[in-house]
């Protein structure tokens, strides 16, 4: 159940804030927010280690070169930030399986956590590739500027995670 | 070098922003899949409207170029259902799952290790995948706008009413 998180932010507030750097983003850089894309060129980086002549071949890695741009120094971003936030609000906190996790399915399951982990990145982002983009790319940026696309996929990443959240916390222990 | 630098500041607001609204969670992001908990609703929702007002009026001034995804109903659905499958499993998005590890929960490594596996099998599968579902229903780089023939800025207020009264509902039954 939910309960008070000292020192968080009004959701409405920090959704609205966020929605203006957006807006600033694509004023001053010409960038809209995403995410997934730098997943892929991350992937070509390594491959590129062990395979160079191959990747370089490659029809995907050929349109989403293995290199850093915008959005990858956007995504390592990311992890600043909530190292800034998490640090300066006191709420940074070492954890290996989540809390409603363990509700549910017990503490001592760091193993089976890591391979339910491990087995849905894999699937979430071939899904977001497949799609075009991720709850950034198209959840925001998309549906910012009405784009369909950017509706179609925001409703079927709910859909598909409503419907696997309802098979994995069916029965037993209630959060 | 200058793009570089403000993709890591864009990021850092970004992450900051996810972190004190605590939407980088798998708490948070399973609590909405579950029902229980709107607060990712509610923040991503209020980013949407207010990047909303704000890209549109920066385009009406000819101030920004948009950037629209194309729709593509296959690998829209098909690609949006199969993201979901995974966000229901790792319980963060690719931008989230960085946030989440700097605020300490670290098992969002193992999603991110598994992201760049499915960024890379997505790589091999893609000339297969050029070839059928990334052209099924393949409808162009289309809006709300463009597929209604009404005026984006009504579409705007009906969007931003409609979110309106969902944010009253959710506050009234405590989501």
């Amino acid at each position: 159940m939910k309960q008070n998180d000292q020192g968080s932010w009004n959701p409405y507030l920090a959704g609205s804030l966020t929605g203006i750097v957006s807006v600033l983003s694509v004023w001053v850089a010409g960038k809209y927010f995403g995410a997934s894309t730098s997943f892929v060129r991350t992937a070509g980086m390594i491959e590129k280690l062990f395979a160079p002549e191959r990747v370089e071949k490659m029809d995907y890695f050929i349109q989403k070169a293995p290199v850093i741009e915008w959005q990858w120094m956007f995504v390592v971003g990311i992890f600043v930030g909530a190292l800034i936030a998490a640090f300066t609000s006191g709420s940074f906190r070492l954890q290996a399986v989540p809390d409603m996790w363990a509700a549910h399915f017990g503490a001592q399951t760091t193993g089976k956590r890591a391979v339910v982990a491990f087995i849905g990145g894999i699937i979430l982002m071939f899904g977001a590739r497949l799609a075009g983009g991720c709850p950034s790319g198209h959840g925001l940026s998309g549906t910012m500027q009405l784009s369909v696309s950017g509706y179609i996929a925001l409703v079927c990443f709910f859909a598909g995670g409503l419907f696997v959240a309802r098979q994995l916390y069916k029965g037993g222990a209630n959060s | 070098m200058k793009i570089l630098v403000t993709g890591l500041i864009t990021g850092i607001l970004f992450g900051f922003l996810l972190q004190k609204a605590r939407v980088l969670r798998y708490d948070k992001q399973l609590g909405a899949l579950r029902l229980q908990d709107m607060t990712i609703v509610k923040f991503m929702l209020s980013t949407i409207i207010v990047g909303m007002i704000g890209i549109n009026l920066l385009h009406d001034l000819d101030m920004i170029s948009l950037s629209i995804k194309g729709t593509v109903l296959g690998a829209n659905i098909i690609g949006g259902l199969i993201f979901g499958i995974g966000w229901g499993l790792l319980g963060y998005c690719p931008g989230t799952s960085l946030g989440a590890l700097g605020e300490g929960r670290w098992d969002a490594l193992w999603g991110i290790l598994g992201m760049l596996v499915g960024a890379g099998l997505y790589a091999e599968a893609y000339p297969g995948l050029k070839k059928s579902v990334l052209t099924w229903g393949n409808l162009g780089k289309i809006t709300l706008a463009d597929v209604t023939g009404i005026n984006h800025w009504i579409i705007i207020i009906v969007l931003g009413i409609g979110s309106l009264a969902l944010f009253r509902w959710f506050e009234k039954k405590g989501l």
